[in-house]
């Protein structure tokens, strides 16, 4: 395998309040190869978006990194000051938001947000840019692009919108993705065009994509790999067949126990108890324990690194001197 | 099983025109949003009947017509014998009794649920609106116990709505709209904002309290994997239109509609892992502006000569019913 083009090492970012410091991402450390998908899944408040957001260095004060580093083809870039990361963040890592309405400004067309990105990153004619706007949105599938152009965002629908901003992504052509949830805001059928145009132009670009979601079935359709987060830390991590298939923690496997499926008729569906905890008030040892069906001693007072188990990663004790 | 909640024919136009004096000066004519166009079903006692389709297809319009928060533009919605009507006119006897048969789910329990309120409050205000227990120390037996229905205690009640977590307060609002006894629930999206694991415990609730308490639920959401755990019989809508209505089994498993075979292609599916996903083409159009005969047919796969030109009839068809002139045309 080549040499990643993203690294995250032992990520920690820290919420300073009134009442302490809350770890809101936990000594988390993952790597994505060119080319590759990597998803990352879990509930709402796991840390997904904010890891995400660390790696484009926005994250919004008082969230900082506390410790861990961030590499970029073997650079590191999470200590970069604030103008020598802005050259980065467009033109080596693009972003897709979730919500295509937001991540446009309603007050400009499409072709000069297109153009002014383009011109930000990389030295064009206005004329260049331009016709370069319109080979990226007849890239992502827009029909009549040149006359689309000078259309204002309001005038395309949800799905085509969110094609424009993968555009504006693409538009530097770098080499990392972060996709935050890009598909969530669109019906199913428009979900399924995004997905198969993300997955055929990180293909055809070598572009590593960070996916982040909480849909385990558009990680499944789209991911080479997935990390799956519970309460800022990595759970399990490792290729997607194996982690739907043989999920190895015990929060995986209720996870995916969870999804409705057509093929199955069961009466009732598997159901973890209560809920994720609160920053505040994360158990000691394993963050799972709480919810666990199979909790033991070790579990509440050791917290359990990333083992191997099977063909994936899994924190947690079960897994201990098997592999 | 009997008919608990009948259709026929139930359209509904809302007016989004311009302003009359922009129409006026501007000589903007009028225009109309036909959201539902003649829906007609049942849904018999004790069943589950899902609603699904993609946004703006007129799915919570349908439930809104049946909750009788819109008056049908033409039409008549039939509860348990009584014309809906009758519940929006007046406010007799009769009416409060039908209301209170009636209950809805919201999709926000961040909205849905008034902040200022404690959560006892929130429960107990069916209950004070409908007169049905006015003795105070029999109206908090009444709540704890509705908070026992879904798994909350009793000391819960003191709290307000913001102390709880997405899948408590939907349940919270499963609570109240429990609390009237209601024998019909309309569920516009339950569980749409919530976790899949969360989603787990409010389906899994839901299915408990049916069984239980032999209720009967409209359940409209966008998600088939959901629906095809929750519901009995499902109906597909497309552009303010019901394209098919069957058992679950019949629709998931044979698709007669070739919308409802492009929806289910489409849903991301765990088990393909690697493959490549069937490809969609084409957007809803506008509502505004609808295509003539079949609402369906510009994006249709096995569009022919009649399906531009008229809409298709809703016929029986393989133990189903669905609009479609491709699917029943003799061979």
């Amino acid at each position: 395998m080549s040499s990643p083009v993203l690294e995250v090492k032992n990520l920690h970012i820290e919420f300073p309040t009134r009442r302490g410091v809350l770890k809101a991402v936990d000594n988390v450390s993952f790597s994505i190869a060119p080319g590759e998908v990597l998803g990352v899944v879990g509930e709402s408040g796991a840390g997904k978006s904010l890891t995400g957001a660390a790696i484009i260095g926005l994250l919004e004060p008082p969230g900082r990194v506390a410790s861990g580093q961030i590499l970029l083809n073997g650079q590191r870039i999470d200590n970069l000051p604030y103008e020598q990361m802005r050259k980065i963040r467009g033109r080596q890592i693009g972003a897709i938001f979730q919500d295509p309405l937001t991540s446009l400004n309603p007050l400009y067309t499409v072709g000069r947000q297109l153009v002014e990105t383009i011109q930000t990153h990389l030295e064009l004619s206005d004329v260049a840019a331009r016709d370069r706007a319109i080979k990226l949105l007849e890239e992502v599938g827009i029909p009549a692009a040149r006359e689309r152009i000078d259309h204002y965002p309001h005038q395309f629908s949800g799905g085509m919108r969110q094609r424009v901003v993968i555009a504006l992504a693409l538009a530097a052509e770098p080499k990392v993705i972060i996709a935050d949830e890009p598909t969530t805001a669109l019906d199913v059928s428009i979900q399924a065009q995004i997905i198969t145009l993300l997955k055929r132009l990180c293909r055809e670009h070598g572009t590593a994509v960070m996916l982040v979601t909480h849909d385990m079935g558009v990680i499944a359709e789209t991911a080479d790999r997935v990390a799956v987060m519970y309460a800022g830390r990595v759970a399990e991590i490792g290729p997607v067949a194996d982690v739907i298939h043989k999920p190895q923690h015990p929060y995986t496997v209720g996870l995916m126990g969870s999804i409705p499926e057509f093929d199955s008729d069961r009466e009732r569906l598997i159901q973890i108890d209560g809920a994720m905890p609160r920053l505040d008030a994360i158990p000691t040892g394993c963050a799972f324990n709480p919810r666990c069906t199979k909790v033991f001693d070790k579990c509440k007072t050791t917290r359990p690194d990333l083992m191997p188990a099977s063909s994936s990663m899994a924190a947690c004790w079960l897994h201990e001197g098997k592999v | 099983m009997s008919t608990f909640v009948q259709l026929k024919n139930v359209s509904k136009t809302f007016d989004v025109s311009a302003p009359w004096l922009n129409r006026v000066i501007e000589r903007k004519p009028q225009s109309f949003l036909q959201a539902v166009s003649d829906v007609s079903f049942d849904i018999r006692k004790g069943e589950t009947l899902a609603l699904v389709g993609e946004s703006g297809c007129g799915k919570s319009t349908v439930a809104r017509l049946i909750v009788g928060l819109y008056a049908p533009s033409t039409g008549s919605v039939v509860v348990d014998g009584q014309d809906m009507k009758i519940a929006l006119s007046s406010n007799n006897e009769a009416a409060r009794a039908l209301r209170r048969k009636v209950q809805m789910i919201f999709q926000d329990p961040y909205a849905s649920l008034n902040p200022r309120w404690r959560v006892a409050d929130i429960v107990a205000e069916p209950i004070r609106t409908h007169k049905l227990i006015t003795d105070p120390s029999a109206l908090n037996k009444r709540v704890a116990e509705l908070l026992g229905f879904v798994k909350l205690t009793a000391k819960d009640g003191e709290k307000f709505p913001h102390q709880f977590s997405g899948g408590q307060r939907q349940r919270i609002s499963i609570a109240r709209a429990l609390a009237s006894n209601p024998e019909f629930l309309i569920c516009d999206e339950p569980t749409s904002a919530l976790d899949v694991s969360v989603q787990a415990q409010v389906l899994n609730l839901m299915k408990d309290l049916q069984r239980e308490m032999g209720l009967t639920y409209l359940f409209i959401s966008h998600n088939l994997q959901v629906v095809h755990h929750i519901a009995d019989r499902v109906g597909v809508m497309y552009l303010g239109r019901v394209v098919e209505i069957g058992d679950k089994r019949e629709v998931f498993g044979a698709p007669q509609h070739p919308y409802t075979r492009m929806l289910l292609d489409a849903i991301p599916d765990l088990q393909m892992t690697g493959k490549a996903r069937t490809p969609v083409a084409g957007e809803v159009p506008n509502p505004l502006n609808p295509p003539p005969g079949c609402a369906f047919n510009p994006r249709c796969p096995k569009r022919f000569e009649p399906c531009d030109k008229s809409r298709p009839q809703t016929v029986s068809f393989r133990g189903r019913e669905v609009a479609c002139f491709g699917a029943t045309a003799p061979v």
